[in-house]
């Protein structure tokens, strides 16, 4: 059931502060209009790549929907996150036609080498790993997608090959 | 004189093109024609279908068209150069050409296109083109020859097309019910939120062609009453979003949409696109509403239907992308020529995505009475690596599989039906001897009870248990009373609950048990799987005779269950072997063995 999306331990985290006066733009773009709360989520995850929890109450005020409907919708939507990602978002595809090629492997794979569980953030915050239904690009199964560029026809090896190059250019970078 | 043509190269440019390199393809051809070397203009267009051949570029000259299949930017520019130099097709590159045989034509023969008509065939965001390919020429002719809004309806309901989205219900009958009730407010929408995982005919349309997609909407308008059309798109598709709201845009220009369209006076007709945000739910249609009201996706009972009572209470009607992809054509050709393909209570075409282990992963468009086998052998050319075709999976986490002795089955939806599989949106997943079929049936009902919004109890937490007991047959654990159990629980959940969703959820294990008992059973009293997908029930052994004592398996074994010094033969002990396969995928000889 959807409800496996909320883990409440890791919303318990120290959240660190960010500047919500952005979210008055947003406000203003669908003030007054129907149906708004999947758009005003989904902008304020789109600022802050996840829903820091004072936003909630921030909408609450703004649209006069309670903070607990609130919730109930963004736990409801795999889309929304309520806790800070890394700086790289690991997707690999779990739809039919990659799992039917193996597509175990490489979450396995991936999870070895980075040394944490589908759906976590690396303790460095360079890394999260999540799990999607289907990108399509199934004629390239199994597939991973780091940022816009996807890499298909993996193997595990194949796919730590192409982490581990990530991992070099971002050393590489600081 | 002679007239030369300038000739244009093409470059694909769907999602799956992107991701197989398409775009740095472009930018390679960019720099050519940047050059001056060449003259030739270069253009984009979207997806063929022919996913597994990408990235495609397609040549036109003097001569007529050809394609090229896997122009990934390393190779592109001497196959463009050779064919520039040599004026003639590059040998053994060719997937298509209108003047000549090339290796994939058996693909493209196979096929009828009416909703894909321009996908592959026109820059998904220039207008003109598509104009120049018939795009809102139908709803000109509605428009221009005052056809009557029953007129509209009763073409589309002598056309005979069903739902494209899997439920089949006919067209014409849901727009007649939403003309029906009489409301100052009434509302179309396009059901994008295509969540099967393991099909994309949706998206291919919508990034390939979206103006036939706004088109339909807009005849659907008019023909009902409706004075505005939402799009709902699944988040993942940014490519489809970002070209719908160019081609929105530019239907604006235009005067396709907005106040008094096309000069009709009191026809004002506007489209939106609502991002979805992953629940596989929203495609019920109930729960869709709820979810562009902004609430939880969760449906609700029916009746009310939408054409009653849909969004924000008003008469509603909500049809799946290519089933709108379909209607211009129909008004266009006329509702005969359109019932002139398929079988009796079937007609027009399907679009399939094709995949899994099929040599042509990919899109194509069919007749609808067309037999599996010939999909999977003709257009899909067969199984990868020649392997045995063991079953196709129709219908995606709702539908069923289908044996490979049924593949003479005839694809419309009551032949597919009575298999126990549903025709569903289009996906068809190809599968091998070396796919486990409870395997993959937990894969099925993974994502079903993943996905159940919770509102039924026994979609919520019957669909857990179903779950429970296929994970422990995969581990080993099954129990004698184990197929009996699924069947009663399957049986309850089918005619427990409230939509779609859970009445369809136990389908993909009712049918493997149907066809592929006993694997089951093998699983179960033989702790045996067939196929050798399910590790906990193998067993790793090491061949003697192939075994050159390389130690590599050993050093990577885990437990330390692998025994042997450098050039004397390993062996594994059972006893500490965990079944991880970590030494079958190190071994270089193949030398470990598993049964």
């Amino acid at each position: 059931m959807r409800i496996h999306r909320i883990q409440a331990e890791k919303i318990k985290q120290e959240q660190s502060p960010v500047d919500l006066s952005q979210l008055e733009h947003l406000f203003a773009k669908y003030r007054n209009k129907s149906g708004s709360l999947i758009p005003l989520l989904q902008g304020t995850q789109h600022l802050y790549g996840f829903i820091p929890a004072p936003a909630f109450d921030m909408i609450s005020k703004e649209t006069g929907i309670e903070t607990a409907d609130i919730y109930g919708v963004a736990t409801f939507y795999a889309q929304f996150r309520l806790n800070p990602v890394g700086k790289v978002i690991i997707k690999v595809c779990h739809g039919t036609a990659c799992h039917v090629q193996n597509a175990n492997a490489i979450t396995d794979a991936v999870q070895d080498e980075l040394e944490v569980k589908d759906g976590e953030t690396t303790p460095d915050g360079m890394f999260t790993l999540e799990s999607v239904a289907c990108l399509g690009c199934c004629s390239l199964a199994p597939v991973l997608m780091i940022g816009d560029s996807s890499f298909g026809k993996l193997t595990g090896k194949s796919a730590v090959k192409v982490i581990r190059e990530i991992k070099d250019t971002m050393k590489n970078e600081n | 004189m002679e007239t030369s043509i300038k000739p244009k190269i093409i470059v694909g440019l769907g999602s799956c093109g992107i991701a197989a390199g398409a775009a740095k393809t472009y930018d390679k051809l960019l720099a050519l024609s940047k050059s001056g070397k060449y003259d030739f203009e270069l253009a984009k267009t979207s997806c063929i279908g022919m996913c597994y051949k990408e990235p495609l570029v397609e040549v036109q000259d003097k001569s007529g068209s050809v394609i090229y299949g896997d122009m990934t930017d390393d190779k592109v520019i001497a196959v463009i150069e050779e064919h520039f130099a040599t004026d003639t097709i590059v040998a053994g590159m060719a997937v298509h050409s209108s003047y000549s045989e090339a290796s994939e034509d058996a693909y493209f023969n196979g096929q009828v296109k009416i909703a894909l008509r321009n996908c592959g065939y026109i820059d998904p965001e220039s207008i003109e083109e598509a104009e120049n390919r018939e795009a809102y020429k139908a709803i000109r002719h509605i428009l221009k020859s005052e056809m009557k809004q029953m007129d509209v309806i009763q073409t589309i309901l002598d056309s005979g097309l069903r739902g494209r989205g899997g439920g089949g219900f006919p067209t014409g009958m849901k727009w007649k019910f939403a003309y029906q009730n009489v409301n100052e407010q009434k509302y179309i929408i396009c059901n994008a939120d295509e969540g099967d995982p393991g099909a994309f005919m949706d998206r291919s349309l919508l990034e390939g062609d979206p103006h036939a997609v706004l088109e339909g909407m807009i005849i659907g308008g008019y023909a009902i009453g409706a004075s505005a059309g939402i799009i709902y798109c699944r988040a993942e598709y940014p490519l489809a979003i970002k070209r719908l709201n160019i081609a929105i845009k530019q239907a604006h220009n235009k005067g396709y949409l907005g106040q008094n369209v096309m000069g009709k006076e009191n026809f004002n007709f506007d489209i939106y696109v609502k991002e979805g945000a992953g629940a596989f739910v929203c495609g019920e249609e109930t729960a869709l509403i709820a979810s562009i009201e902004g609430q939880r996706g969760m449906p609700r009972k029916r009746p009310p239907f939408p054409a009653v009572s849909g969004l924000w209470k008003k008469p509603t009607n909500i049809n799946n992308v290519e089933t709108w992809g379909n209607v211009p054509w129909i008004i266009n050709h006329g509702a005969a020529a359109y019932a002139a393909y398929g079988t009796a209570k079937s007609k027009g075409t399907k679009v399939f995505a094709l995949t899994g282990k099929i040599k042509h992963s990919g899109l194509v468009e069919v007749p609808m009475g067309i037999t599996i086998n010939d999909i999977i052998y003709k257009l899909g050319g067969g199984i990868q690596n020649d392997k045995k075709f063991k079953a196709v999976q129709l219908g995606g986490p709702s539908g069923g599989c289908i044996p490979a002795e049924l593949g003479h089955t005839i694809v419309d939806y009551d032949s597919v039906n009575a298999t126990g599989a549903i025709m569903g949106s289009g996906g068809m997943v190809v599968m091998d001897e070396t796919t486990c079929m409870i395997d993959l049936a937990k894969f099925f009902l993974h994502f079903t009870q993943d996905e159940s919004c919770g509102k039924c109890t026994f979609c919520r937490i019957g669909t857990k248990r179903m779950l429970e007991i296929l994970e422990r047959i995969t581990e080993g654990k099954g129990e004698p009373d184990d197929i009996g159990k699924l069947e009663t629980l399957a049986d309850q959940i089918k005619n427990n609950s409230l939509c779609g969703l859970g009445q369809t959820a136990p389908n993909p294990v009712l049918t493997t048990l149907k066809y592929f008992r006993h694997e089951y059973e093998a699983h179960i009293f033989h702790k045996k799987c067939p196929a050798k997908v399910c590790k906990p029930l193998l067993t790793y052994t090491i061949d003697p005779e192939k075994c050159t004592g390389c130690t590599v398996c050993g050093k990577k074994c885990p437990s330390s269950a692998i025994e042997g010094g450098r050039k004397t033969t390993h062996s594994i002990h059972q006893d500490k072997c965990i079944k991880c396969g970590e030494c079958f995928t190190v071994c270089k000889f193949d030398a470990v063995l598993v049964e």
